[in-house]
């Protein structure tokens, strides 16, 4: 017996060190691929549009955020459970505040993602993360990084947050907000109505969200 | 005469003893380095990132284009030297005298490997992954226990 114990330790480890890494990895696919409808839509002006959800959803979440503000970053995944569990459409658009210094940086990055169909992978990663490059020196470093993680071709990642239109899809976005009255982040917009900014944190929109989906579904 | 003998017995005993120990110790210290490395691989092929206590420098070195050879993660290819080192670390527990040899020499090439990515790390991407640091800690560990065990050996001889 003990001239094959060390091959059954060795083989029990081996089968131990696979099953569980195939397990962690399973685990950790079904958290990340999260069943969601997304898409870069493109408007007649040009403008490239980050929607999740299907077009003809009962209710239209529209946000303008920046991705250094924090209470934006708190928003974040109670909005990502709110479209889930209500399938909801979200549409983000960029509103990069000029007093956050990397914000701006930010959106360039999620932008470059996007042309390479990850946006909301970016969008999620820069505010899980926004402490972290927030307070960077080198947010490049860090966004490039982040492109590694995301597997996205980085040479292209790297040209296209530099490109014009990157930066003019961002600037479309801001003049858009401004447009219609945005300020300050987050502003959030449910079926074109906007939300008073006292009820956005995640403790009274999904009850704004329920009100809204309601008032679209009287019947239900 | 047979005093002699009895001591020679004892000291094969001892020997045998510390060697258990001895390679248990290096099983055991490799078991951590493959857990680490089997995290850390998981982490990279989910397309995850590594939380390092909101330090920016874990996303710096593993989403670096040194953390890749050839397309396959650094980390995968340090789980299975740390898999190799734990198998002949345990085959050499047992007695396998040739284990000893292969074990040293894993242990070699991944210290090796070490100074490489440290220097990687200081010099190229001016970043520390502290996951890397600790398995540079584990493999200095091991070469210790490597530099150490022909001490031991003569020593008991």
């Amino acid at each position: 017996m003990r001239r094959y114990l060390p091959f059954i330790i060795v083989i029990c480890v081996a089968l131990l060190a696979v099953g569980s890494g195939i397990f962690f990895y399973r685990a950790k696919r079904s958290a990340n691929t999260t069943p969601r409808i997304s898409k870069s839509e493109t408007a007649p002006s040009g403008e490239s549009i980050h929607a999740l959800g299907p077009e003809d959803a009962a209710v239209t979440l529209e946000e303008f955020g920046d991705f250094q503000c924090p209470p934006c970053g708190k928003l974040s995944e109670p909005i990502n459970q709110l479209q889930k569990k209500y399938n909801l459409r979200v549409i983000f658009r960029q509103f990069p505040l000029p007093m956050h210094a990397n914000a701006k940086e930010a959106a360039f990055a999620s932008e470059a993602a996007a042309r390479q169909g990850r946006f909301w992978q970016m969008h999620d990663l820069l505010y899980r993360e926004q402490a972290v490059w927030s307070k960077s020196p080198d947010t490049r470093a860090l966004f490039n990084a982040y492109a590694g993680m995301l597997q996205l071709d980085l040479g292209r990642f790297r040209k296209d947050m530099d490109s014009a239109e990157v930066q003019r899809q961002v600037e479309i976005d801001q003049q858009h907000g401004a447009a219609i009255g945005v300020k300050t982040t987050p502003t959030i917009f449910l079926n074109n109505e906007v939300v008073p900014p006292k009820q956005i944190n995640p403790d009274e929109l999904p009850a704004m969200v329920e009100a809204a989906m309601k008032k679209a579904k009287p019947s239900s | 005469m047979k005093s002699r003998e009895r001591s020679q017995q004892t000291s094969t005993m001892s020997r045998s003893r510390v060697q258990t120990i001895f390679y248990s110790t290096a099983a055991l210290i490799s078991l951590v380095g493959l857990a680490e490395a089997t995290y850390l691989t998981v982490v990279f092929l989910s397309g995850e990132t590594a939380v390092c206590g909101g330090s920016p420098d874990c996303f710096q070195v593993l989403g670096s284009s040194y953390a890749k050879i050839g397309g396959i993660p650094v980390s995968g290819l340090g789980a299975l030297a740390y898999f190799s080192a734990f198998a002949f670390a345990t085959f050499a527990g047992f007695g396998y005298a040739q284990a000893r040899r292969f074990f040293a020499w894993t242990v070699i090439a991944m210290f090796c490997m070490t100074l490489w990515l440290l220097f990687v790390q200081a010099f190229r991407l001016h970043a520390f992954c502290r996951y890397c640091l600790f398995s540079a800690a584990l493999i200095f560990l091991l070469t210790g226990l490597v530099i150490a065990r022909p001490v031991a050996e003569t020593e008991k001889n």
